[in-house]
């Protein structure tokens, strides 16, 4: 973990509602795909945190949806403005794992962590596969930027608007995969537990206090014992989770 | 003794700030990034008898300067504590630390303090009768007086350690039960607990929170807190530990001056990790701006 004031270098919507916002700052405490950082904003107590969608030495991207106050002025923020922000936060997806050939299945604003895991995933020579699911054809983004990678990837909506019609475990059974990699909506994670046939990693999304194992407001019961989706998390493992209701 | 040095119950402490329980887990996620030894101390995680999970998540939910929790006393329980949390804290912490007790019966805080009692890296016992997220204990015994006198007798009991009662504010008359605390024997009080609360998401028409009701602290809730802690130590003799929104040097010395003997750090650690460690180098120049020699000598100085 790590604190740096990052200055914003784009702040655009990519989708409705959907930014992609670039800052340039201390990067080297991220190490791995999947995880996130938790950031400042003026006005609001809590930090707001966010998934990594890429980094390099001395900047990152966040993809996020306008869905509060605080996202909202995240969204008015211009370039050259500054942010407060921890960096270097949770566990990652372990790219050990993989196979040879890896599935990527991310829905809506959980596509963006799979991003950057695509793009280390290919460097190391790995097959992807990546499954995008949108609820419309005008949601849809980072298709050509997963493309861009050498990424076979396949785009699901669910009104059918653009892609294939349906959800992304509609698209998964015709795909031959050693292992996937998924991040989105918990209901859209269950499906996927429940229709995969390999072993797989899923990114949880909760509501924190502090973000860095301080407080347990985002505590989650596992098969191998009790983890904080913030710091043993927001990754777990197929075979540890348990679901709940 | 330095000019940040205070004394808590007969142990010195090198400075008044002190993380407060359930901000600071076991210490460890903060002695990954910085030195923890720079604190006057810091109090652990509330620990009960029982390993608990605590509430259904969603636990946190924000509000204007503060949040609203309901972790609900996530913890491994005492044995645990004891064989895992404080060797591993040994290594990173070398100064006595504040044992934060939890219960749901006078039997169970006496048996987690018996227990507590015979570690020598527990400095002071800290006995929450004031948790407001846990049913049938915690904070039930802080509203009463007489349900305070009694914890506070049958821990004393049991032990040698200094013991610290942690008060809940959402009583009608804190000084009340704080005197009970003092009259059966407390060495010190720590207030305030946070304060019940809830958030509704109105697009859900529900409460935000998986316990409904929960805690709010933070920035908001620190006026209520030095209130609080002026009455209070006003009408005690034993010392009084202030917390309740403190997230600055200049907020130490306030609620100093309004009679704390110690200052604990709650929420101010969720929003940034080194905020301890910044109210402590902070403090000298805070106190020559102010042209106070030695903080010991704040002390209840709005009396």
């Amino acid at each position: 973990m790590q604190q740096d004031i990052f200055r914003i270098t784009e702040n655009r919507e990519i989708a409705p509602s959907v930014f992609r916002m670039k800052a340039e700052g201390d990067t080297k405490a991220i190490t791995k795909p999947g995880q996130f950082v938790n950031i400042l904003l003026d006005g609001f107590y809590l930090r707001r945190p966010i998934s990594v969608c890429d980094v390099n030495e001395n900047s990152i991207t966040v993809i996020y949806k306008v869905v509060g106050d605080g996202t909202k002025l995240m969204s008015s923020m211009k370039e050259g403005e500054s942010l407060d922000i921890l960096t270097g936060l949770g566990n990652g997806y372990d790219l050990s794992l993989s196979g040879n050939r890896p599935l990527l299945l991310g829905g809506g604003v959980g596509v963006p962590p799979l991003y950057l895991l695509a793009k280390e995933l290919r460097a190391q020579g790995k097959e992807v596969t990546a499954v995008l699911g949108f609820n419309t054809g005008e949601e849809v983004f980072y298709e050509k930027e997963f493309k861009d990678l050498g990424v076979k990837t396949l785009v699901t909506t669910a009104d059918g608007s653009y892609g294939i019609k349906g959800f992304v475990t509609d698209a998964m059974n015709d795909i031959d995969y050693t292992y996937f990699y998924t991040c989105g909506p918990e209901p859209m994670l269950k499906a996927v537990y429940d229709l995969s046939e390999t072993e797989g990693q899923f990114s949880f999304e909760r509501r924190m206090g502090c973000g860095f194992g301080a407080c347990m407001g985002c505590s989650c019961k596992t098969r191998n014992g009790f983890k904080r989706i913030c710091k043993e998390g927001p990754v777990l493992m197929k075979e540890e989770i348990i679901w709940e209701d | 003794m330095g000019r940040l040095s205070v004394d808590l119950c007969g142990i010195e402490l090198d400075n008044p700030v002190i993380p407060a329980s359930g901000t600071f887990g076991y210490g460890y996620e903060f002695a990954e990034v910085y030195d923890i030894n720079c604190l006057g101390t810091f109090s652990f995680k509330g620990t009960t008898r029982e390993e608990r999970f605590g509430n259904p998540t969603p636990r946190i939910a924000e509000s204007a300067s503060g949040c609203v929790n309901a972790v609900g006393l996530q913890n491994p329980g005492v044995d645990k504590v004891i064989s895992e949390e404080l060797p591993r804290l040994k290594k990173v912490f070398h100064k006595p630390v504040m044992a934060n007790v939890s219960g749901f019966s006078i039997d169970e805080y006496v048996y987690v303090c018996e227990k507590l009692d015979k570690e020598d890296q527990v400095g002071w016992l800290e006995v929450n009768i004031s948790c407001p997220n846990v049913h049938g204990g915690g904070m039930s015994f802080g509203t009463d007086p007489k349900a305070a006198t009694e914890v506070t007798k049958a821990v004393k009991a049991v032990t040698n350690k200094p013991v610290i009662m942690k008060l809940s504010p959402n009583v009608t008359d804190i000084v009340a039960v704080a005197k009970a605390c003092e009259d059966a024997g407390a060495d010190a009080v720590s207030l305030i607990n946070t304060l019940m609360a809830m958030r509704i998401d109105i697009k859900r028409r529900k409460p935000i929170l998986g316990n409904v009701t929960g805690g709010l602290s933070g920035k908001a809730v620190f006026p209520v807190a030095l209130r609080m802690v002026y009455q209070t130590s006003k009408a005690l003799s034993i010392p009084v530990v202030g917390l309740g929104g403190v997230s600055t040097a200049e907020d130490v010395i306030e609620m100093m001056m309004a009679g704390a003997s110690a200052v604990q750090v709650g929420a101010a650690n969720l929003i940034d990790p080194w905020a301890c460690k910044k109210i402590i180098e902070d403090l000298p120049a805070a106190l020559d701006k102010l042209g106070i020699k030695d903080i010991k000598d704040i002390i209840g100085a709005a009396h």
